[in-house]
Parts: C-alpha cells; sequence; structure tokens
C-alpha cells in the first residue's frame, strides 16, 4: 500500500546556515537549500542553507555544489564524475524535478536552489541514494545480446534501418533519474521495474539481432513487472537525455498484445 | 531483486518535494474522479429510487441535491464526469500507441482539461434552461 508521507526517521529539519560570502555582489549571491544526512549520527535528515557567490564558480548546479564542497562545507556528499550529461552519477532533484546537476544552469533556476537525493529511495548519505534495487532490476532484464545462433566470424549486422530502431534507446545513460520520478515506481518499486529498466528491457527487445524476443516478454507478463505503468508520463518529463520511456513501454504492451493474436 | 539492506536509512523525500508536473497532476486527476464517479452514481440512483417510491421522498433527494451544496456536488460530478472521459479516450491513444510525444502529452492535457471545463459549462447551461 502507497505510503504518502515519510516514515519518522526520514522527516527534514531545519539545518545549518552557513555565513554569507564577505564581499560578494548582492545580486550575484546564490541561495542553496540541500538536503544532508548523516550516517554516523542518528539524527533526522536536515536542510542546510548556503550562499555561492556565482561569480566565483562555473555556470552549472554541479559547479555550485562543488564550489560548496571546496570552499564551504567539505562534508557535503554528492556523486559526480563526468560534468557533462553523459556518466548520469549527479542525477538528483534540483528545483523540484530530478535532473542532472551537470547540465543544469544556475540560470534555469529562479530563487532558491533547493537540492534533495533522488525521490523514494534509501539515502546512504547526503545526496548519495542507495541504487543497489535499481541496478538490480536492470540487471533482471538481461541487458546483453541474447542469440542462439552460432556468432559469425566477424560481428553480427543489422541494416540501417533496424539500427534506427535503436535510436532513442541506446542513449540512455541509467541515472535513474526517470525511476526515481515515477508515483507509480514510488509505491510499487519493490516490484515494479520502472521506466529506467522497462526502456532498457524494450532496446533488446526491438534489437533485430536478439534472438529472445520471446522470453523477455515472458518475463515482463506480470501484473507489476511492466503493467504499474499507468501512462503518468513523468519520466519522459525529467528524462535529462530528452528520452521517453512512457513510449518504449507502451511498444512492450503493444508487442504484448500482439504476439497473442 | 537484490535484498537491499536499508538499515536504518531514511527514505528521500518525494510527494514532499517534486513539483507538482501536468503529467502527474492530470494522471491522478484521472484516479481521484473515476473514484468520486462512483459515489456521483449512488446519488443518481438515490435520486431515482425516491422518485419511484413517493412523492414526499422525491422531494426531500430533490430539495438535498438542488441545495446549495447538492448543487456543488453535481456541478463537481459532472465536471469529473467529462473530464474522465475526455482524459479516457487520452488514455485509448495511448494505449494504441500514440500520443507520447512531450509536446503533444502537454497539448492533450491542457485540451482535455479546458473541454471538460467547456463541456461541464455547457451541461449546467442545458440544466438552467
Amino acid at each position: 500500500m502507497a505510503e504518502f508521507s515519510l516514515p519518522k526517521n526520514s522527516r527534514m529539519v531545519v539545518g545549518k546556515t552557513w555565513p554569507k560570502p564577505d564581499g560578494a555582489d548582492a545580486a550575484k549571491v546564490r541561495t542553496f537549500k540541500i538536503y544532508r544526512w548523516n550516517p554516523d549520527t542518528k539524527e533526522n535528515p536536515r536542510i542546510d542553507t548556503y550562499f555561492v557567490d556565482s561569480s566565483k564558480c562555473g555556470p552549472m548546479v554541479l559547479d555550485a555544489i562543488i564550489y560548496i564542497k571546496n570552499e564551504i562545507d567539505q562534508t557535503l556528499t554528492f556523486r559526480r564524475s563526468c560534468r557533462e550529461g553523459i556518466c548520469g552519477s549527479c542525477a538528483m532533484n534540483i528545483d523540484g524535478a530530478n535532473t542532472l546537476a551537470c547540465t543544469k544552469g544556475l540560470d534555469e533556476v529562479q530563487g532558491v536552489v533547493r537540492i534533495y537525493p533522488l525521490p523514494h529511495m534509501p539515502v546512504v548519505k547526503d545526496l548519495v541514494p542507495d541504487l543497489t534495487h535499481f541496478y538490480a532490476q536492470h540487471a533482471s532484464i538481461n541487458p546483453y545480446l541474447d542469440t542462439q545462433t552460432p556468432a559469425p566470424e566477424k560481428e553480427w549486422r543489422q541494416s540501417i534501418e533496424d539500427r534506427k530502431q535503436l535510436d532513442g534507446l541506446y542513449e540512455c545513460i541509467l541515472c535513474a533519474c526517470c525511476s526515481t520520478s515515477c508515483p507509480s515506481y514510488w509505491w510499487n518499486g519493490d516490484r515494479y521495474l520502472g521506466p529506467a529498466a522497462l526502456l532498457q528491457s524494450y532496446r533488446w527487445l526491438i534489437d533485430s539481432r536478439d534472438e529472445a524476443t520471446g522470453e523477455r516478454l515472458d518475463h515482463l507478463e506480470d501484473p507489476f513487472r511492466l503493467y504499474r505503468c499507468h501512462t503518468i508520463m513523468n519520466c519522459a518529463k525529467t528524462c535529462p537525455k530528452g528520452l521517453n520511456p512512457a513510449k518504449a513501454i507502451a511498444e512492450i504492451k503493444k508487442m504484448m498484445v500482439e504476439r497473442r493474436v | 531483486m537484490a535484498d537491499v539492506n536499508r538499515g536504518d536509512r531514511p527514505l528521500s523525500p518525494h510527494l514532499q518535494i517534486y513539483r507538482p508536473q501536468i503529467t502527474m497532476v492530470l494522471s491522478i486527476l484521472h484516479r481521484i474522479t473515476g473514484v468520486a464517479l462512483t459515489f456521483s452514481m449512488i446519488l443518481l440512483v438515490w435520486w431515482f429510487f425516491a422518485g419511484a417510491s413517493s412523492a414526499a421522498d422525491f422531494e426531500t433527494a430533490d430539495a438535498i441535491l438542488t441545495s446549495p451544496v447538492g448543487i456543488i456536488v453535481l456541478l463537481s460530478s459532472a465536471f469529473g464526469l467529462t473530464y474522465h472521459t475526455f482524459n479516457g479516450i487520452r488514455h485509448l491513444f495511448w494505449d494504441a500507441g500514440f500520443g507520447y510525444d512531450l509536446d503533444t502529452v502537454t497539448t492533450t492535457g491542457w485540451a482535455v482539461v479546458f473541454g471538460a471545463i467547456a463541456a461541464t459549462v455547457i451541461l449546467l447551461l442545458i440544466a438552467v434552461a
């Protein structure tokens, strides 16, 4: 059963307000309210307030939180790596929607910049969510080419048209923005695979070289794994790569019907 | 699935902090109107039954349904019915694999909302006339 309020240990309290930078142009100072939780204390999560002189850091939200970590508060914890939207590490909830901190411009956010970890996930520390279950769900759809025929001498060949079927699917970087924006995944994430794993599943279902289409569909024929998608469309709305998981899920549902007639 | 040891880890905030998106708001509105219409249907049946049983029963039921509160309930039901119908058509297109473009989703979403408001007003005008 869906639980709409947060458990007792997860309710947020007002945290520390860090000092404003000295001698900064007030118009250039941006306010950040950031979710903090330290596993070493038994305290509830808190929202800390930071002030960053935006003339001293780069243009993206990631630049600002790296600046905070370097110059203001070294205990602030978050994942980041490529800083160009291809690794998916810095996925977080910024200004009320999930996105990558490295591709979200500070100028895209009006007023206070509010940052939380990806929604409805167990928190490891601060902005770092536990993605174990999310990755296990991805593994469960067998995200690799599955074939029966002997491997060809060189490579598995594909026509240009067949290759085009993978556009809009192969670009997924598994940042988990979509799955953690999905209310259906919030309430049933233990059994519903979620938009990311299902888009990945469709990426193999539609691959002309893959020979396990039937088995893949069998695995998804389940009231929860696939059919908890209610076309809410938050996934497509939030995807930082501009992909459309809802459309991919609809195509899987169509394949389910087509193989029965 | 992997056995995630959550320990005493907190759950990150979700509904509390997610900015309402037109996608999720219209989706939950579809479900709310669907459930609420069940109760509207019971009201309607009660009104019919009262009419079939006696003049006095009908007077009572009619008085309640045409009281200011009753009118508000009926008007909301009219919006619920039209919204649920129009959005249902949107869902049928989705089930057939059409209308998934983000722009299309936003356009059809607003179209359904304004369409339902317009249809409710038309129903109101018919009821008044």
